[in-house]
């Protein structure tokens, strides 16, 4: 399902146009652009109710939401490489997952990382 | 619930709740699914409290907090951890793994995939060159969409059409991936008397008719700059005088050729004196051009 802007706009109560296209300016919000408009994903409806939830209710301020979203999309990204990585690794046959299995121990188990 | 006493002020329960809010919204807690039943209850608790008219019938016993929780919404981070949120993602997290995120970008930057780290993309930009810039090169502004002034460099002898690459002033790559290029499509303004023809220049050079005739010397104007030109004794419109590398600099370095094409013109009036002498001439010296 995806929304336009003004879909959008009554999908998430009481957010104001000025205030979306603030956030779109800041490319804390990235619809996809087709024929010159935006159609918002089910994600970033989740992503822009995340923001009015996060400035509204939680009144975090204008500098430290970036920071947030930030830190959030790190988090994100570094989660789903670390799922692909483990899922890559959970296809392996037995033998090869037991060696990384006992290097991740080795390596985790020592001080020294790199 | 909120941890708030029961003769709590709106003021109070609000600011408990954005408190509760910025510790327990699951958005914050990605891989915590505790955190979103503890969100749930909380936000169902506000939604009474925090409405005088649900808090007075609530109080009353009129409803429970069951019935007031709302509807399931889906979090962001529903989508983000099914990999829906590529586009949002970031992957800076390992930079500083060194070697290792070599392992990391073999992994991820092989397939393309949305989420690793990816090549900035190019812009592409127009640019309208002067003539003589083009063949002699020389530095031009350009004003980018975004009101930003970039110095460009113009090689010598860029041509109409070529595209001059600007390495990494493209838009920012993802992750540690490098930016894009600017891509800037070089059109050459024409100019009233040369003409590029590859690497060499074409002009037209008017002389006169006892230029023509007793030979001279004449000034030229070539792109880079004037050049004293001798024009053979019973010159022809439209012979063309090939000065040597005059034209302009080839893409191996070597230099065109400038071609003057000579052009008899004559005097704007025809006086008697040219007159008597040209019949005179004609009487013993008479020629058809078209026959030989």
């Amino acid at each position: 399902m995806t929304l336009d802007e003004q879909d959008l706009i009554r999908e998430v109560g009481e957010l104001s146009i000025t205030r979306l296209h603030k956030w779109l300016r800041m490319g804390w919000v990235r619809p996809e652009r087709r024929e010159g408009t935006a159609l918002y994903h089910e994600v970033d409806v989740a992503r822009v109710r995340l923001l009015y939830e996060l400035e509204h209710t939680a009144e975090i301020d204008d500098e430290t939401l970036p920071l947030i979203l930030s830190l959030l999309d790190q988090i994100h990204g570094l989660r789903n490489e670390l799922r692909s990585l483990a899922q890559a690794v959970g296809e392996q046959p037995p033998h090869v997952r037991e060696r990384i299995r006992n290097a991740y121990i080795r390596i985790a188990e020592s001080d020294h990382h790199f | 619930m909120l941890g708030v006493a029961k003769t709590a002020s709106a003021d109070e329960i609000k600011k408990a709740y954005r408190k509760l809010v910025k510790q327990l919204h699951p958005d914050l807690h990605p891989g915590d699914k505790k955190a979103a039943d503890r969100f749930k209850d909380v936000s169902a608790a506000y939604e009474i409290v925090g409405d005088a008219d649900k808090r007075a019938k609530f109080d009353k016993g009129e409803i429970d907090a069951e019935g007031a929780q709302r509807q399931d919404p889906r979090f962001y981070r529903d989508y983000a951890n099914q990999g829906g949120a590529k586009h949002y993602d970031s992957q800076q997290g390992y930079a500083d793994f060194g070697d290792i995120s070599d392992i990391f970008s073999d992994l991820f930057g092989a397939g393309g995939r949305a989420g690793a780290p990816m090549r900035g993309r190019n812009v592409h930009y127009r640019l309208d060159v002067d003539f003589l810039t083009a063949a002699t090169g020389g530095q031009q502004r350009i004003t980018l969409p975004d009101g930003k002034q970039l110095g460009v460099t113009i090689p010598e002898g860029v041509a109409d059409g070529q595209t001059i690459r600007l390495k990494g002033l493209g838009h920012p790559g993802r992750g540690d991936a490098p930016a894009g290029d600017a891509m800037i499509e070089v059109h050459v303004r024409p100019h009233p008397a040369f003409e590029r023809r590859g690497d060499d220049i074409v002009s037209e050079l008017p002389i006169a008719i006892d230029e023509a005739v007793l030979g001279a010397k004449v000034e030229v104007p070539t792109v880079s700059g004037r050049l004293n030109v001798t024009i053979p004794k019973g010159a022809s419109s439209g012979q063309t005088l090939r000065l040597k590398g005059k034209g302009v600099k080839g893409k191996k370095g070597v230099y065109g050729d400038h071609l003057v094409r000579l052009k008899i013109v004559m005097p704007k009036t025809i006086d008697p004196d040219l007159e008597k002498f040209m019949q005179g001439w004609r009487e013993s010296h008479a020629y058809n051009p078209r026959t030989e």
